[in-house]
Parts: structure tokens; sequence; C-alpha cells
């Protein structure tokens, strides 16, 4: 057993991680996504090619960036082009490997909504808006999500569509048009679910260590579908630790917390 | 052809009241100096265009100026939420504010298409989403080549858009690199541009990557060293992200950001 203890915030950045294959070409978010993403360039994907939306092709950032666009990205880059470039270029055409996507909510098809919470005129609370997340959710080979679980952020449905999942469920993405595979993956601070490949439906494929598939239904807002042989994710290494925190330790370059 | 002036001058003579006013810079190079000066000659009734309002359009709204707001992605990066933004939003306050939003390849595409000379834009994307349903700026179109369903977004072609550059020379050639956005669509998209740069050259150097604005589609062209700040000039300055992380406590509070209107904006200059 293991001394080395861990956060179920860094249980769920480790797992997000190992969801990149070493070569991949990732279209990175800023926060956990990007945190993930360069932990995973620093241990097993050395090769992981980085895409920001700010266009920095390729970018290497020796410490996490505090948003999209720090001056290390570029800095680093391959080449940098332009917005409309790296959106018509490199993400619409089906460049791109993974996306990498957060949610204030997702629902059991895994729509996305980062736009309000409440009534569109009238929210309950204004979140920022779609940004790059509609076209990453429709035209990425293949999207992985990334969410704290609980009964307020996976919901039966969705507020507001801001980026689509699986639709209704099964046909719905080749219906709309879509041409990635959506999100094969939603991973949260207590598990990892995956679509139900008759359906669509996301279900519980594997625990993180400790967590019970009670704890995970009761932080889901439908009757969670579990699977006959779900899993259980390896613990952090303590050279993933290691790592993760060291980053984390960095961003912006100052050093200073993350809020 | 571009003229050399100050950026009091530019902005009384460029930006108007009840304008569609751009001011562009993706993280980078974003203008805040002469959003600042736009505050200071109290502009109101604006329609600010910007693909990520930031905190230049945190503090254009709290100010009063901005009537409605079109925009696709409006947090503080990194950070969390645009307070003023969504204190507009959410209780219309200091006034109501209508929202237009777009993803960020509908708001750059509309640029594109503004600067092309086309009235819209063709793109995958908003299909299966509810942005369509929620904006009059999005309709399907039929590819008349082979039978396929697109997105259409309108072009964009803002009244006056206003950009921050590294440097520009004395006839008003400008020229910026690193990540350079959308500016040189949304400058090419507009009626009336203004760029504030970090110097004025006799020559232009060459610079790998750069994207440089001839001076005939430019208007005026103002020396506003750290002009950006806190966003940053690369080549000139850092991204100020401990100020990023200040404006939360700032602008989560109605007096806090009226005192920082006051002592940074009304009264002195903006620290560069």
């Amino acid at each position: 057993m293991s001394e080395v203890s861990w956060t179920t915030d860094e249980m769920m950045t480790v797992v997000a991680a190992r969801a990149l294959p070493d070569r991949a070409l990732c279209f990175v978010g800023i926060g956990l996504p990007s945190t993930a993403a360069n932990l995973a360039k620093a241990t097993h994907a050395p090769d992981l090619v980085l895409v920001y939306e700010s266009g920095t092709l390729g970018a290497k950032p020796p410490h996490l960036p505090l948003s999209i666009g720090d001056g290390i990205l570029a800095e680093t880059a391959d080449t940098v082009v332009s917005v409309p470039e790296v959106f018509n270029y490199w993400l619409q055409p089906g460049r791109i490997d993974v996306g990498f996507l957060g949610a204030a909510q997702i629902d059991r098809f895994g729509n996305i909504n980062t736009t309000v919470i409440g009534d569109y005129r009238e929210p309950k609370v204004r979140l920022p808006g779609a940004g790059g997340a509609p076209e990453i959710a429709a035209s990425c080979r293949e999207v992985v999500v990334v969410v704290r679980q609980s009964t307020r952020t996976l919901v039966p449905e969705v507020d507001f569509v801001t980026s689509v999942g699986f639709g209704r469920g099964a046909g719905d993405r080749e219906r709309l048009g879509l041409t990635g595979a959506g999100p094969r993956r939603v991973i949260t601070d207590l598990g990892v679910l995956e679509p139900d490949p008759a359906d669509c439906e996301l279900t519980l494929t594997r625990l993180h260590p400790g967590v019970s598939v009670e704890q995970a239904r009761d932080a889901t807002g439908w009757p969670l579908r579990v699977a006959a042989d779900v899993g259980v994710a390896e613990p952090p290494t303590a050279a993933e630790l290691g790592v993760l925190r060291r980053l984390e330790a960095t961003v912006g370059g100052r050093g200073g917390p993350r809020a | 052809m571009a003229r050399i002036t100050t950026l009091p001058d530019a902005v009384a003579e460029l930006v108007r009241d009840g304008d569609v006013l751009a001011m562009e810079g993706f993280t980078h190079l974003i203008p805040f100096a002469a959003a600042h000066e736009v505050i200071r000659q109290r502009r109101h009734d604006l329609t600010a265009a910007r693909m990520t309002p930031d905190l230049i359009y945190d503090q254009l709204i709290g100010a009063g100026c901005v009537r409605k707001l079109v925009f696709s992605w409006g947090g503080n990066p990194g950070v969390g939420s645009l307070h003023r933004f969504r204190d507009a939003v959410e209780n219309g306050w200091p006034v109501p504010l209508e929202l237009e939003e777009h993803s960020h390849a509908g708001m750059a595409n509309r640029y594109v298409a503004g600067a092309s000379g086309v009235p819209f834009a063709v793109l995958r994307g908003y299909s299966g989403t509810s942005l369509a349903g929620h904006s009059p700026g999005v309709a399907t179109v039929t590819c008349p080549f082979t039978g396929e369903q697109l997105s259409a977004v309108p072009a964009l072609c803002p009244d006056v858009t206003v950009v921050h550059a590294q440097r520009a020379d004395r006839a008003g050639n400008v020229q910026l690199w690193g990540i350079t956005g959308v500016q040189k669509e949304a400058v090419l998209a507009a009626r009336r541009s203004l760029v504030t740069v970090e110097e004025l050259v006799d020559e232009l150097p060459p610079q790998p990557g750069a994207v440089v604005l001839p001076t005939w589609v430019v208007d005026a062209v103002a020396v506003v060293p750290g002009g950006a700040h806190p966003s940053y000039t690369q080549g000139f300055s850092k991204r100020d992200n401990g100020y990023y992380q200040a404006w939360d406590a700032i602008s989560r509070d109605r007096a806090a950001f009226a005192r920082w209107l006051d002592e940074q904006v009304y009264t002195g200059e903006v620290r560069a």
C-alpha cells in the first residue's frame, strides 16, 4: 500500500492525463484540461501536441499558463496562427484527435451547458458562455469531459445546450452533421462514465479508489446506469503526483494559486 | 492614410456614442488604455463586440458605456467570473445589458465575412445547440454544390475597431506579432480604425510571423507605451496575471469597482 495521499481533484486530473495517448493532437482549454494535458506531456506522452485556441500550435510551456493566451505559449509553439485559422483550418476539418472540455452541467447524453443556470433571459447564474467548446465538441475525433460530480452538475437535462454530446441519444450526432465521435469519456472526481454503445447514455464504468457505486449514484441527478464489470482506477503514482504538484505550483509562471 | 495623433484626440474623433465598437486582442495585445479613454470621454449606448469581453469590457460595462454586448466567452481567464458583466446581466446594473452571443468560431467567421466584404460566413457549428435558437444571427444554409446543411453567421462590421500593436512607422504602417487573434479581420471589417502602439519607428524591421496593417487601412495611430496592461505586448511586457487575479475582488463589489474607476480611470493616469 502506498503511503502517498492525494485529493479527489488530483485523482481526476491524473485520470484525465492518462486518457491522452502519446503523439495525439489535443485541443486544450484552460484550467484542469490544460493541467492534465501538460501532466501527460511531462510523464507518459512527451510527444503530445498541444493546440490552444489562441492559435498556438504545438505549444510546450515549461510552466502552466494562467490563460490560453499567455506569452509562454506563443514563445514555445511550433507556429502561431490567427484565431479564424485555428478554428477553420485546424479544428473544423477534424484534424484534432482529442478535445478536452469542462462543464457547469452535463446531462445523461453528454450534452454540456456552460452558458446559464436557469432561464436564458432571467438567469440564476450567468456563466461565461460558449468560447471554443461547441466546435471542439462537434469536430474533434473524440471529446473528454472533466467535471466534479454532483446532482447540480450531472443533471437529467441541461438548462442550455452549449455543446452537443449525443443529443437525445444514438444517431443524433450523425443526424446533426457532427463529424467527431463525441464525449467518449466523462472523468469526474468519483470515477469515469462512458456512453453505452446501444443508446449513448452515460454509464459508470470505473470508480476511483475508495469510492463506492452508491456514492456515484447519490452524486448523479438521474438514475445512474452502472456497467456490469465496473473497474477501479489505479491510484496516482508518486511520479504523477510529483509532476502534477510541481506544475500546479507554477501557474502563470508566478507560483500563485489558481482560483 | 493613418494620422499619428494622441489617444484622447483619436478617441474623440473616431469613437462615437451609439457605435458598434470592437476592441480586439485575444488575451494578448488588448487595448486597455484606449478603453479607459473611452470611459473618460463618457461614451454611452455602445454595442461592444469582442470575442472574449475579458477585464476590458467588464470595465466598460461597469462604467455604464455599453448597451449591448456581442461576444463568445465572458470569463476572467483562469480566474473565474467577470463580475461587472454578471451584475449587468443578472441585475441590470448599472444599466441593462442586451446580449448577442456566439461561439468563438462563429465570432471569428463573422469578422472574416466583414473583412471579405461578403454578407455572411459559412461554418460547421451550432447544429443541435441552444445558441442557434437564442441568437438571431445564426441561420442554416444549403450548400449549392453538395446539398449539405451548414450554419451561416452574418458579417460583423464595426463602426470602429481599436487594437494595440507593437509598433508603427511614421507613415502609419502597423506591425504586430505573437498571438494576433482576429485583429486583422476586425480592422479590415470596420468603417474606422484606431491602433495604439508601443513605439513609433523610422522603419519596420523584419519580424517572423508578423501581421502588417498598411497605413491605408488605418485611420489613426497613437503611441501608448504599456497600453495593453494588464494584458501584454509580446517583446515588450509580460501578462500581469496577478492583476487578473486581483480584479476578481475589485469587480465583485460595486463600491470597490467605483473606487477603482475614480482612482485609476477618471483621475490621473492609469498605471502602464
